[in-house]
């Protein structure tokens, strides 16, 4: 059975195929979105703060190592498909980072299979969204003279709000623990998944109406909008297994490396690499790898994970 | 009362809104005293952008000025982001009550 979410967000796509005249207000969007962001963060703070912060550094540096190894294998291959130099450096920048949403639909489908996964999730995430686009940037001056703007990228990116919302959330969570978290339970975790079916539902009409934009770009956007995803969520798991993760975790960690950022990439990569296409890059990471991960992939990946922790 | 109006130049920028801050910044620095900056949403060249979230969005940046600072702005802008973002920029004359004020 489908998860309820994912529902939501095929009827966004179905209302913007058919033209409906449905569309979200602004500010509800950006109120979902923050909201999305604190909740994943205050639930992976709470957890974070029963266990020593030691033990987490193998999955924190492992996630970093993922993070930037993911466009360095990926450009190749952008290059191959005929996209040019900055094109391909910052459409490979949007999958080394990660989508929030996407994990939190991937935790979502965890807790209704019953499978357990390490509720510090949020961590790996936050610390997933800079360094893809690090390797991005690097891959994008290559061979090519000037500093470029770091610091404006440094300070977008580590204070724009994912980053901030997640780490701050995760930072609350940790110190208020569980009984300080409590008077915020009833807004902050029991609607979670309400408020993720009614994003889901603007994210299919923002994804619905990317669709479109598929054929102005090739076959190049859809060999590795569909191809990428499943070959990197097997890099996930493969990283998840070596840390010796649950399989939710596993599962979580094939998620991660299989979504691309649509919130912090694009404007990183509007900055820093100004040069390259981003209507590509976007339809790419929102129009084709969103949707199949979020229909098609995170079941795939479940699976996965339970064949390699069996 | 007759108003004695004086004429100054409002230029006008549309831009993919992470630009804002550093149009603002860039308007301050070569004269500019005021602006006002609004979302809009639209289409062009480089396709329709709707605003539906945070990298599709879209600003509107007004400033009244003398023409000499709607013209510096305007070159720093056609040299500094139109080769590689989206902008429309025009220019309008107006005239203000207050011209000490703009």
């Amino acid at each position: 059975m489908i998860d309820v979410v994912v529902l939501f967000f095929l009827l966004g796509v179905f209302a913007r195929l058919v033209k409906s005249d449905l569309r979200l207000p602004e500010a509800l969007y950006e109120t979902l979105s923050i909201y999305l962001l604190l909740a994943i963060g205050l639930k992976g703070g709470i957890e974070l703060s029963k266990q020593p912060l030691a033990a987490l550094a193998p999955q924190v540096a492992a996630c970093i190592a993922l993070g930037l190894a993911i466009p360095f294998v990926m450009y190749p291959l952008a290059r191959a498909l005929r996209l040019a130099r900055a094109d391909a450096a910052a459409l490979v920048a949007h999958y080394g980072s990660v989508s929030v949403v996407t994990f939190a639909v991937a935790s979502a489908a965890l807790a209704r299979k019953g499978i357990e996964h390490e509720s510090h999730a949020a961590l790996w995430v936050a610390v997933m969204e800079a360094p893809g686009l690090v390797a991005g940037i690097l891959l994008a001056r290559m061979g090519r003279s000037g500093v470029g703007d770091w610091r404006r990228v440094a300070h977008d990116v580590l204070f724009g709000k994912s980053v901030l919302l997640l780490l701050g959330g995760l930072a609350i969570g940790a110190v208020a623990g569980v009984e300080g978290t409590a008077p915020i339970k009833a807004v902050f975790i029991d609607p979670f998944k309400g408020v993720l079916a009614l994003f889901l539902l603007e994210l299919g009409l923002v994804a619905g109406g990317r669709l479109a934009e598929v054929r102005r770009f090739g076959a190049a956007v859809v060999v590795i909008g569909l191809g990428a995803p499943p070959l990197l969520a097997l890099a996930g798991a493969l990283t998840g297994l070596a840390l010796g993760l649950s399989t939710g975790g596993v599962a979580l960690m094939a998620t991660l490396a299989a979504s691309a950022s649509y919130i912090a990439a694009p404007t990183a990569m509007r900055i820093a690499v100004p040069e390259a296409n981003a209507a590509l890059s976007i339809t790419a990471a929102l129009g084709i790898t969103f949707p199949f991960n979020i229909v098609v992939g995170i079941p795939l990946y479940i699976t996965l994970a339970q064949r390699l922790t069996a | 009362m007759t108003l004695s109006k004086h004429p100054k130049t409002l230029l006008v920028i549309v831009a993919e809104a992470m630009l804002e801050q550093r149009l603002v910044a860039d308007a301050r620095a070569r004269g500019a005293q005021g602006w006002t900056v609004s979302a809009v949403h639209g289409g062009g060249q480089e396709g329709v952008r709707e605003g539906a979230w945070e990298a599709d969005r879209t600003v509107e940046l007004k400033v009244i000025c003398d023409a000499a600072v709607a013209d510096a702005i305007a070159e720093h802008v056609m040299a500094t982001y139109v080769p590689n973002y989206s902008v429309v920029l025009y220019f309008c004359a107006v005239a203000v009550l207050r011209p000490d004020r703009y």
